[in-house]
């Protein structure tokens, strides 16, 4: 039986985040995750953005996590090598009754210590965003609203954590957790048993039925599906900044932004659902995307759409953020709640688990030699053309674009399977470089990304999936 | 950096690139160079294994790569260079530079005489066309599946729905019915076949692939692999009748949905695109609004026969090579070619009228399939050329060969007339 200290379940963002900081200590950490890849649920299929927890409920956990990790975003996206940018957000009022909620939402972000919103009128927004609707009437600016790359965010702090002696262990479903005598046994995988003395339930979507084999699920997560447009970078109407309806009561409704590689991204949807699996869109939900955001921004070409996708977010009934360690039961800490609001709060929750798991006496001691820094696959193009001849004439494979739309070598896919938590599938190799992301959604790539993964990983082109297993590309051979 | 000099530069080394690097070599052009971004020359015509191509040029029924080896081996023989494993980033048509990697010498920049655009088109996805559903494995372009079948002896699967009827579609459902896939069905939104009419006989009847026609795809069901599609009849405005839906199992799904021409260089370098085609705007030398800058093939638009891509890029190859060498016609002005009754484009989308009299192919598309029609192309009220069809399609380029000293006035309209 493999034996280790703490056991994390779940690789998404904040298992991931909890991963890298426990890393800095001399503890032995093994994340494990039924999906074959890293951030392959809710931390995959979002909206993108870093908040600042403007519109949180104030006092909430929620409300101090993600005020908190919104700075912090500097710094880790420094270290870390992931693409990351302070666009801003606008939260523009097109009718008197939206205008007249504007001061309700600065007093809100006021007791959030979310100090530097600013009022604009209608004038300043469409200054500073000319395709917006002209009948805007004033609005909020929120400065620090911030875009990013989700799917680097979550690898990299994987790769970091795993550079630091993290093991993943992934493709390994949670099917049990042994306890006896109020403290935690073991965590029992498809992929075999873990001995261990802690185990952090960071399972997103599914935390309720890993709290349910401890007897601690008094909560349900309830999945509320978010369906998101993307559009072509060269789209005619484009915003430069994070564009935000008015909340009404029932949702925060549908925004258009940019995304970090320069596309623009409109959605989401918010309908709650009983499956936690079907990532369905729907005829229904991508129009009342359109008919939404096109009071925003009424020029928004959705016909200038690359892909749609949804997402789960793994909403909590009864709501609310929570963090739980139990007397009765040493060793479990339980995390639910974890919404929309977690990609943003991943980053201070790592560090709000580990203090806390030290406050109530675990012995981590600091390792010395934490190594805090982390350098990304290096974009071919996005290099200027001496930086690109060099990097050919160092590694032939540069000169070999794979992916059309978005310029992306041979060298970065290659680089993408044999790093650290290496792709082993389509869509792995297509989060980790963007080969497939473009406007032909890998119809030209695809076929090659196959033969090359098969290669790379020596099996044949029937093995390779486009995610989990049972989603093999191609059946066989010609006769 | 590698530094290479060059009459013509040709960006594609498919069907279009090596008729204009041809035409280009026999009108005089010392050095004409083909960049290629694949590892051999031929293009997309090389998974085209299916014969049915060059009947109108060669009067045979070629293979894909038959037909692109008599071009490729004239090629040869005249001595055009050839690039290969190299990709274009971009074109600077000021300076006629164009700038490409490649893994042997590096970044490369090429200088030119002059350019022509040959970079072909790309396929619709089910993205672009909003088919809602789930994204698991098993849905493929029709192009992407060709591909992976005929280059690389891979299958994509064993029970097939096919979206689309047009030309790819309608072969890929023969070639992975002759695999041994089971091809459920082939559905198509218009009331009326996309392609040609005789691949629906030769690739669909005769192996009895039923085809669906004002159907479409609803909605993609599976999570890892497809495990079926609804597929529903439309009204007359193309939307869904719910209650008619139905499930149909399959593994695999193909789109054959439409081809977009691939400009990326060409929208970097600034050049005029038309809003219909998609593709570059062209005169009848087949030059852009760059005069540098030459284009043919389905970079322009998208063409259902391929002998009508080689025709159309031996004139860009036969000016590129005159402009390069100084030769090229002064033209005294443009005139633009309107689209009339039941057109829907028309390339060359203009006509420049110089000294030289010339005849020149106007190539267009109707609008809605007609029976007994006449094509007409005229100035004002004067006619200067016509012809009757039988029918005509959508899916079947039309054609009017005119005489440029016939032409006055300010533009020309092409237009099809119904015949009692």
């Amino acid at each position: 039986m493999l034996k280790t200290d703490v056991v994390v379940i779940g690789a998404g963002a904040v298992g991931c985040a909890i991963a890298r900081e426990l890393s800095k200590y001399n503890v032995n950490v093994i994340v494990v995750d039924k999906n074959e890849d890293v951030g392959g649920d809710a931390s995959k299929s979002n909206s993108a953005i870093i908040h600042t927890g403007y519109d949180a409920a104030p006092g909430t956990l929620e409300s101090q996590l993600v005020v908190a990790a919104n700075p912090m975003y500097d710094e880790i996206t420094e270290s870390l090598d992931v693409p990351f940018k302070r666009i801003g957000a606008i939260l523009p009022a097109i009718t008197d009754e939206q205008f007249s909620q504007l001061p309700a939402i600065k007093e809100k972000a006021f007791r959030n210590h979310v100090y530097d919103v600013e009022f604009k009128t209608g004038a300043e927004l469409l200054e500073m965003e000319p395709e917006l609707n002209p009948n805007v009437k004033g609005g909020l600016y929120i400065p620090r609203e911030s875009i990013i790359d989700p799917f680097i965010l979550v690898q990299a702090l994987a790769e970091n954590a795993n550079v630091n002696g993290v093991e993943f262990m992934l493709g390994a479903k949670v099917t049990d957790i042994k306890t006896s005598n109020g403290k935690i046994e073991s965590v029992v995988t498809t992929k075999g048993e873990i001995k261990t003395t802690y185990v952090i339930n960071s399972a997103g979507l599914y935390c309720d039925e890993i709290a349910e084999m401890v007897g601690k699920a008094d909560y349900k997560v309830v999945a509320r599906k978010g369906q998101f447009y993307i559009l072509d970078k060269n789209t005619s109407c484009q915003v430069n900044h994070i564009v935000l309806p008015i909340p009404t009561k029932v949702t925060k409704g549908k925004l258009m932004c940019p995304t970090i590689h320069g596309n623009m991204l409109v959605g989401p949807t918010a309908e709650d659902q009983p499956s936690k699996v079907d990532k369905s869109t729907s005829a229904e939900g991508l129009d009342s995307i359109a008919t939404d955001v096109k009071n925003l921004v009424p020029d928004v070409n959705l016909r200038d759409t690359i892909t749609q996708y949804s997402g789960l977010r793994p909403n909590r009934n009864p709501e609310g953020l929570n963090f739980n360690m139990y007397d009765d039961l040493a060793g479990y800490i339980n995390l639910s709640g974890v919404r929309s609001t977690g990609l943003t709060l991943s980053v201070a929750m790592g560090k709000y688990v580990v203090e806390q798991m030290l406050y109530s006496g675990a012995p981590f001691t600091l390792k010395e030699n934490f190594i805090s820094k982390r350098k990304g696959i290096i974009k071919f193009s996005e290099q200027t053309p001496d930086v690109q001849d060099t990097l050919i004439k160092e590694n032939p494979l540069y000169g070999n674009v794979i992916c059309r739309c978005e310029t992306i070598t041979e060298a970065e896919i290659m680089q993408a399977i044999h790093r650290p938590i290496g792709a082993k599938s389509v869509d792995a190799v297509k989060r980790r470089v963007r080969a497939g992301m473009g406007r032909c959604q890998g119809g030209f790539c695809g076929p090659k990304v196959i033969e090359i993964l098969a290669r790379e990983l020596g099996v044949k082109a029937s093995d390779i999936n486009k995610n989990n297993p049972g989603s093999y590309m191609v059946t066989g051979t010609t006769r | 950096m590698y530094n290479i000099k060059c009459d013509v530069a040709i960006i594609g080394g498919g069907p279009a690139g090596l008729a204009a690097a041809i035409s280009a070599k026999e009108e005089g052009a010392q050095k004409v160079l083909i960049i290629e971004r694949d590892n051999a020359l031929g293009g997309i015509l090389q998974q085209c294994i299916h014969p049915g191509f060059g009947l109108t040029r060669f009067n045979e029924e070629l293979t894909g790569p038959e037909y692109y080896s008599r071009f490729a081996d004239k090629a040869n023989e005249l001595g055009v260079d050839v690039l290969l494993n190299s990709m274009v980033l971009q074109i600077d048509s000021d300076k006629k530079e164009v700038s490409c990697v490649n893994s042997e010498y590096g970044l490369t920049k090429i200088e030119a005489g002059s350019i022509v655009l040959a970079m072909g088109c790309r396929e619709r996805t089910r993205a672009n066309i909003v088919i809602p559903g789930t994204r698991p494995a098993g849905i493929y372009t029709a192009g992407s599946a060709q591909r992976l079948v005929n280059r690389q002896n891979i299958m994509v699967g064993k029970k097939v729905v096919i979206l689309g009827s047009g030309d790819i579609g309608m072969i890929m459902a023969r070639r992975m019915s002759i695999e041994g896939a089971e091809v459920v069905m082939v559905v198509e939104l218009m009331d009326y076949l996309a392609g040609l009419t005789r691949n629906r006989v030769q690739c669909l009847d005769d192996f009895g692939i039923p085809l669906k026609l004002a159907h479409t795809i609803t909605k993609i069901e599976g999570n890892e692999r497809v495990t079926g599609v609804y597929v529903a009849p439309v009204d007359e405005n193309k939307k869904p009748i719910k209650e008619k839906e139905e499930f149909v199992e399959c593994d695999t799904v193909l789109f054959s949905v439409g081809l977009i021409p691939e400009n990326e260089i060409t929208n970097k370098a600034g050049i005029s695109i038309n809003r219909i085609t998609n593709g570059p705007v062209v005169n009848q030398y087949m030059q852009t609004s760059k005069s540098s800058v030459f284009a043919c093939g389905n970079v322009v638009h998208v063409n259902d026969l391929v002998d009508n891509v080689s025709k159309e890029s031996e004139q860009a190859g036969k000016y590129a090579a005159r402009f390069a060498m100084g030769k090229f016609p002064k033209s005294k002005k443009e005139i633009p070619c309107i689209t009339g009754r039941n057109v829907r484009y028309v390339c060359p989308h203009k006509i420049a009228i110089s000294e030289e009299i010339e005849k020149t192919t106007l190539f267009f598309r109707v609008l809605a399939p007609e029976d007994n029609v006449k094509l007409i192309a005229r100035c004002g009220e004067e006619i200067i050329a016509q012809k009757k069809e039988f029918r005509a399609n959508p899916g079947e380029m039309c054609n009017l060969l005119v005489d440029t000293s016939k032409i006055a006035g300010d533009e020309i309209t092409i237009e099809v007339v119904k015949e009692d």
